[in-house]
């Protein structure tokens, strides 16, 4: 997030959420935008495919159709545009680009854009006019920006959004991407990306990889690595020989999980360190257990750029060991001694190779943590970035973007556009939460949210078992008929392992950037089971 | 700032402070039940009351404004009496089964009741009525036979949470915390964050995944940062004979800097996978397609063995290593400098993409 969680509870005087059903994804930011709007009367806008609880609040409700948030977004910049409405001193003195952008926007009238999102246009007008007149405008977002085929695209557009009207560098405005899982920040600050060391230096900048070199005392790879998406692919054409997965479990969480599998079965050597005895790790020739975040010291990064501590509180079971021991145990076994008394060691260490944390030190985070950049032991950390339209890159880059067809549009033999996602109850790949006793009990399936007249067309019941079939693949499911769904399209969660949503999804479709997958739109269709079908 | 005086003591507070404020700015300890910092006031129990020279009533002093020159007393006999009276009639709708309930010694109530000596009470309680515990929803239990029409539990749900899935049903001997039609919580927009047991001063609401697990003498309580989403909530892992057996709140902004205490479903009830039964506890080798158990001498002999193989014939680029979004931020540092320094390739990313 370029700003903080708090400024949504009481300082952004409007809020567009896009792509995020944050009351059940992140309920405890969910909390504060309702109490904001509803009591502090700030504004709220929400385009969803889905009447998600916050629709029910909101100002503006859009229920965009998958895959069409580039449409939207340029519409709404079209209007803001030729109403007058565009900020054009912080255009003028922060950014760059501005007249290629507006030049592609100017064909995306909100009538232009009506039969891309399915919105009708005035909605449209309404959405950039609260958007743009608000004093502090901050968009919300999340899985339903980025997991498509365009996903850099949708995430560029937010920004031209925000640029556009100047809700950029100041407390309640930004471009907030709501981070899914407890350290998902902390993984890509750390250099957990095959691109970049900690704090997103480069490896392929000279100068970065020297100093990485003389801190660890080896020479390093020069060229950038293979992302998670593409590992698979090269494991399917015998390219990898090796795998290590730590924590993760991509046979539930990765596209098109039948492509996962046979990559999986043709690696040499795959080691497994988790938890649990996941999907994954059953393809494993090793398996390492690890401890969960209650048997372990160490910190998190939050959405917000916020470093806390993780305490131990509890031994983990039997000769269970701290992830960090094992890699420590390994690499020394391999001939690179590594050695640490505890955690903050560690940290110790990567303070010094890591600007943005360098100023960080467990003591200091013991006062709530500190948000990054924290360059100096007396700097307070930075509750947003960006301050008074200083961008990092120096000028504020607006990007021109067309709106393009998700990989499958719906046609005759697959007419739905089906999108995945989380449950309140769950979580990702249900490793954790499957085994909650109370959270299992009380959602213990997965459903596949139909809308109401569709499924009164196809005579299809509440709670019926249904087929839902791609390209990929079918599952059986209970059918949820809902009136909070757009016609043309269906969700279900990925988090069961009896009907693991990504033997739908597909793994061909990817951002040419960020080489996520385009889980959001899958062209789907779904049948009505025969009496024996149900039952068989 | 005004100046008055408590208890014959000069003291100051801002202007517009309540007289609540003024006694806890100055260290005066009041007996607060339905009063919640962070909700919106009630001034409802009464429990709060305190003596205003030249007023005929005494004053709940959490909804009171402080005034110049006011003298208060906060504990003269008047007082104590009233709030013994005040406790006898709360006490009639509370069933009293302390040595099984759940919050015994972390109960407001009780804590008061023991302070001011009420151990039954004279008054009876309407018609008598006897509620049965029936909601089924796994998470969270309401006992009406304890409640005490604080409405905590409402203001949390309405101001913290914003579910407003509860309030205030019928009125006098006969109103109870209800939702819409008082059918179950499930069928209400409840979404079980149970900020509601969090602020109940009584055993009234209690969580069922802890229940019969611990009492608040016995745990430890460590503060820690949520394992789920993004948010980064931190909450207190209550620990007992090494096990975890529930999550509290600490509500301060140091302790708590997101959420100030608030918490989701998952948060605050979604924590036993801890001691799931199938935790992994030893290293396994997979020989003929089957796990068996390994040391971990063996496990990483064999680990270390077969990278160095593999990398010699295949070269570095030949391996990957996916690290996680779940592990802490040091484990990721050393996952990738692994990768990078010891298996000697760029290949290393995570589900940030999934």
């Amino acid at each position: 997030m370029t700003n903080s969680i708090g400024e949504l509870e009481k300082d952004a005087k409007c809020i567009f959420v896009i792509g995020s059903n944050t009351t059940e994804n992140h309920p405890v930011i969910g909390m504060k935008i309702k109490k904001n709007v509803l009591y502090n009367g700030a504004k709220l806008i929400v385009a969803d495919p889905r009447r998600i609880d916050l629709a029910s609040i909101a100002d503006v409700y859009m229920p965009h159709l998958p895959g069409s948030d580039v449409a939207l977004f340029n519409a709404m910049m079209n209007v803001i545009i030729s109403e007058g409405l565009a900020d054009e001193n912080f255009i003028a003195e922060h950014t760059e680009g501005y007249e290629a952008m507006a030049e592609v926007v100017k064909k995306y009238t909100p009538e232009y854009a009506e039969p891309i999102t399915g919105v009708p246009a005035e909605k449209i007008r309404q959405a950039a006019r609260i958007y743009a007149e608000s004093d502090a405008a901050a968009i919300c977002y999340a899985m339903g920006i980025t997991q498509h085929r365009n996903g850099t695209d949708n995430v560029k557009s937010a920004c031209n959004l925000a640029m556009l009207t100047g809700n950029i560098g100041r407390p309640g405005t930004g471009v907030d991407p709501l981070r899914g899982q407890n350290n998902v920040q902390g993984a890509c600050d750390m250099g957990g990306l095959p691109t970049v060391f900690t704090a997103y230096q480069a490896v392929t900048n000279d100068a970065a990889r020297e100093k990485f070199e003389k801190a660890w005392g080896v020479p390093l790879p020069g060229h950038a690595g293979t992302v998670l998406t593409e590992v698979i692919n090269k494991a399917h054409h015998g390219d990898v020989r090796a795998l290590y997965v730590l924590g993760e479990n991509p046979m539930m969480s990765d596209p098109d999980l039948e492509h996962v599998e046979e990559a999986l079965e043709k690696i040499d050597f795959v080691v497994v360190q988790d938890i649990f005895m996941s999907e994954t790790a059953r393809f494993a020739d090793v398996v390492l257990p690890g401890a969960s975040f209650a048997e372990k010291d160490g910190t998190f990064s939050n959405t917000e750029r916020r470093v806390q501590r993780v305490r131990k509180a509890v031994s983990p079971p039997g000769q269970a060991r701290s992830d960090w021991e094992i890699i420590c145990d390994l690499a020394t076994r391999m001939g690179y001694p590594m050695s640490y008394a505890n955690s903050e060691e560690i940290f110790e260490e990567l303070r010094t190779l890591t600007p943005s944390y360098a100023g960080m030190t467990y003591q200091r985070m013991e006062g709530g943590g500190l948000q990054w950049p924290c360059p100096t032991e007396v700097h307070p950390g930075t509750p947003f970035l960006h301050k008074d339209g200083n961008f990092s890159r120096g000028l504020g880059a607006f990007t021109a973007i067309d709106h393009i067809d998700p990989g499958e549009m719906p046609d005759q033999e697959y007419p739905i556009r089906l999108s995945t996602g989380r449950s309140l109850y769950h979580y990702h790949t249900g490793t954790m939460t499957r085994r909650a006793s109370a959270l299992n009990e009380h959602v213990p399936a997965a459903e596949l949210e139909i809308n109401a007249g569709q499924a009164a067309e196809m005579g299809i019941k509440d709670g019926e078992l249904v087929k839902i079939s791609t390209r990929r693949g079918s599952l059986k499911m209970k059918a949820k008929v809902t009136d909070k769904i757009a016609r043309g399209v269906a969700f279900t969660t990925f988090h069961f392992t009896e009907t693991p949503a990504n033997v739908l999804t597909s793994a061909e479709f990817l951002d040419p950037v960020a080489k996520i997958p385009e889980y959001k739109v899958s062209a789907a269709r779904i049948d009505k089971l025969s009496a024996e079908e149900m039952t068989g | 700032m005004i100046t008055l005086t408590i208890n014959g003591r000069e003291v100051q507070t801002p202007r517009g402070s309540t007289i609540l404020e003024a006694c806890q700015r100055n260290g005066i300890s009041i007996p607060t039940l339905c009063y919640d910092p962070d909700l919106r006031l009630a001034g409802s129990c009464r429990m709060c009351v305190v003596e205003v020279k030249g007023r005929p009533l005494y004053a709940a002093s959490c909804v009171t404004p402080a005034e110049s020159n006011m003298i208060i007393e906060t504990d003269s006999e008047g007082i104590v009496a009233a709030r013994k009276v005040i406790l006898e009639l709360l006490a009639a709708r509370h069933h009293f089964n302390c040595q099984v309930c759940e919050k015994n010694a972390n109960c407001t109530f009780q804590d008061y009741c023991y302070q001011y000596g009420i151990k039954e009470s004279r008054y009876e309680y309407g018609h008598g009525a006897i509620y049965e515990i029936t909601d089924p929803n796994p998470f969270l239990e309401r006992d009406y036979n304890k409640c005490i029409m604080c409405t905590r539990c409402v203001r949390a749900c309405e101001e913290i949470t914003v579910a407003r899935a509860i309030n205030v049903k019928n009125r006098g001997h006969e109103a109870k915390i209800s939702t819409a039609f008082d059918g179950n919580l499930a069928d209400s927009p409840c979404v079980f964050c149970g900020q509601c047991v969090m602020v109940c001063p009584t055993g009234a609401l209690t969580s069922r995944v802890s229940a019969g697990m611990g009492r608040s003498y016995e745990v430890d309580k460590v503060l820690t940062t949520c394992t789920y989403c993004g948010t980064g909530c931190t909450f207190e892992l209550n620990v007992k004979d090494d096990r975890v057996v529930g999550v509290t709140s600490d509500r301060t902004i140091v302790g708590s800097p997101v959420n100030k205490g608030a918490l989701c479903v998952k948060g605050r009830f979604g924590w036993d996978f801890i001691h799931a039964n199938d935790r992994l506890t030893t290293p396994l080798i997979k020989e003929n397609g089957e796990f068996r158990e390994a040391s971990w001498d063996e496990a990483l002999d064999l680990v270390a063995q077969r990278l160095g193989e593999i990398k010699t014939e295949h070269g570095p680029d030949s391996m990957a290593m996916f690290t996680s979004a779940r592990v802490t931020n040091e484990e990721n540092y050393l996952a990738q400098k692994f990768t990078r320094a010891v298996l000697g390739t760029n290949n290393v990313d995570h589900c940030a993409r999934l």
